[in-house]
């Protein structure tokens, strides 16, 4: 019972720490690390929105990336056109990436388990090679934006510090929903459902239009962290949709421990900070990562909030 | 028109066939301990490297086949006791992930090794002359040999499947896994068996494609996912699925990529036809594995759900 304090305490912790991180920058004159961190906060969103289905839904989706790039597209498609507004980037990324979840989810749901794996993972491919042959978008090579997304016409996110805060922003309201959904009648069918979908069709609910809706919440979540990757890095390509990086998004989660929403937020931040440190180490840091990553699987359940959960 | 079809058409077969190869490794793990390897595609992979390593080495494509075999088994059998054995009785999200950190391990230990350039094997001379097709057209003798080898190989793997004791245990085990090993059957050395031969099956189609394609090390990423397309469209754990399957995407992926945009040039202006086909072709497959789903959740041939 004890439990819900305390999430709430480590959320104001971690979330307190990020706010604080970009002073902490300054005095270390270290502007690189603000523009790591925001990378942290945009896949923190997209990792609190795999958590959500993946944790609480039990729907194992390989293939959030495609939200990613969906989200990540909708800012340059849209910049192209002349349109720079980040409401107006936010408001078609998750009109789009709904959309997809929505058709895609409709038919993955009609499969489980490892065929619902696999099938988000194809989905995710079929996005990748669409944009792959949009040549009027760089094709494979992707385009660069000229210039970050503009909140009420100011060019606020050009500068880094303005584009973290608005992530972080963006980060905390979205865990804050996703708690709340989480807490709501909803998210608990939606748990329900995961622990016994025969139980809840039997009650009375129809598992599929919660788990749908659901999916279809989480891509719009994911493809929230597109649009601010997008504006982070300048740059959209289909690499933003890679199986990779829906592997990795998984990663994330189970390193911080499913089901947990700020264990999402968590694994994101270490995933990303293990990266960046191997990266400095050596260039073939793939390797060790994935070392790393098959030992944790093998000798740690729940990844780190299990860990902790058993030292405290 | 028609010998362009029929050109295509052998194209297609022979893709499918090779998906088919690795698509079959695939789904016995799967289907038979109901394993999720992701690292099936970066085994294909490493068995392509072997096969051009090994044919360097002793000169001979031949040879540098035959050691790919046992190397690739021996790879199978090491990652089987080294990891995938700790991960039978877990949930597939562990597998997914565990296999996940393989695909990085040895995708960049390939790299360390051979490094990223793309390498080539050249076609043995003795297969290296094409055969008359239709008219002017001629079609390479490998490529015929890769589709006889595949075929021969599905031939085979049914056999061993519906004729052999050890077929018997793997049907046996796949559908009731506690009562087989209560039988005295030793159901651990009989997935390593299988684990292995998956492996080495991958390995062989690495092999087999080395002289045709690029070797490099993105190679087995976009073959490994279309190998899950193949066999979620056959049905997991059906042999007979995955031959379908693979066939299906074979033809589809290669007719849809060279007659898709002169079937939209009917409809639509030239340029814009061009432009669809090309969006088009490569999502082609993954539209029929949406419309097959909606239709058979379970796949073509598949049993369990």
């Amino acid at each position: 019972m004890r439990l819900i304090p305390t999430r709430a305490w480590a959320a104001t912790i971690l979330f307190a720490a990020f706010a604080i991180l970009p002073l902490i920058a300054e005095s270390l004159d270290d502007n690189y690390l603000v523009v790591i961190a925001t990378r942290i906060l945009a896949y923190a969103i997209a990792a609190l929105a795999l958590d959500l289905i993946l944790g609480y839904g039990g729907m194992v989706s390989f293939g959030h990336a495609a939200y990613l790039g969906i989200g990540a597209y909708s800012v340059a498609i849209l910049s192209r056109a002349g349109v720079t507004d980040l409401a107006l980037h936010l408001i078609a990324a998750m009109v789009a990436a709904g959309l997809f979840a929505l058709i895609t989810g409709a038919i993955s749901l009609r499969t489980k388990g490892i065929y619902f794996i696999m099938i988000t993972l194809a989905f995710a491919q079929m996005a990748y090679f669409f944009f792959i042959s949009l040549s009027a978008y760089g094709g494979d090579d992707g385009v660069t934006l000229n210039e970050r997304s503009t909140v009420f016409g100011q060019p606020l996110l050009e500068n880094d510090r303005g584009l973290y805060y608005t992530a972080l922003v963006l980060l905390v309201g979205l865990y804050l929903l996703a708690v709340a959904i989480t807490r709501s009648r909803f998210g608990r069918v939606l748990t329900g459902t995961r622990e016994n979908p025969v139980r809840m069709r039997a009650i009375g609910y129809s598992p599929f239009r919660y788990q749908l809706t659901a999916y279809v919440i989480s891509g719009c979540m994911a493809a929230v962290a597109g649009v601010m990757l997008a504006n982070q890095t300048n740059y959209v390509s289909p690499a933003f949709m890679d199986w990779h990086r829906s592997g990795e998004l998984v990663v994330m989660v189970v390193f911080g421990g499913i089901g947990n929403l700020l264990g999402a937020v968590a694994g994101a931040t270490v995933a990303l900070l293990l990266e960046e440190w191997l990266s400095v180490l050596t260039d073939h840091w793939p390797l060790l990562f994935g070392l790393i990553l098959v030992l944790v699987v093998l000798y740690s359940r729940d990844g780190l909030s299990g860990f902790f959960r058993r030292r405290l | 028109m028609t010998s362009l079809f029929l050109l295509q058409l052998l194209n297609g077969m022979q893709f499918g066939i090779l998906l088919f190869l690795i698509a079959a490794g695939l789904t016995l793990v799967f289907g038979i301990m109901d394993f999720v390897n992701l690292a099936h595609g970066v085994i294909y992979m490493v068995g392509a490297y072997l096969a051009v390593t090994f044919t360097q080495v002793t000169g001979s494509y031949g040879l540098g086949l035959l050691l790919t075999l046992p190397a690739t088994l021996l790879v199978g059998l090491v990652l089987e006791l080294l990891v995938f054995r700790k991960l039978y009785d877990r949930p597939h999200l562990d597998q997914v992930l565990a296999t996940f950190g393989l695909v990085m391990i040895i995708s960049e230990g390939v790299e360390m090794i051979w490094g990223s350039a793309p390498l080539s094997l050249d076609i043995p001379e003795m297969l290296s002359g094409s055969v008359p097709l239709a008219g002017p057209l001629r079609y390479p003798v490998f490529r015929l040999v890769v589709i006889a080898a595949g075929l021969l190989t599905a031939l085979s793997l049914w056999l061993i499947i519906t004729r052999t004791r050890i077929g018997m245990r793997l049907r046996a085990g796949a559908t009731n896994r506690s009562m087989v090993a209560a039988l005295g059957v030793d159901i651990k050395s009989l997935f390593t068996i299988i684990f292995a031969f998956g492996a080495m099956l991958a390995g062989f189609a690495g092999a087999m494609v080395a002289p045709i394609l690029t070797v490099d090390p993105g190679m087995g990423e976009s073959v490994l996912i279309l190998a899950f397309v193949v066999i979620v469209i056959g049905g997991i754990g059906s042999v007979k699925g995955a031959f379908a399957g693979a066939l299906l995407v074979g033809l589809v992926d290669t007719l849809g990529r060279s007659f898709g945009p002169i079937i939209l040039r009917a409809v639509m202006d030239p340029s814009a036809a061009g432009q669809a086909g090309r969006v088009l072709a490569p999502m082609l497959v993954y539209i029929l594995m949406a419309v097959i789903l909606a239709l058979r959740p379970a796949g073509l041939f598949g049993a369990k759900t």
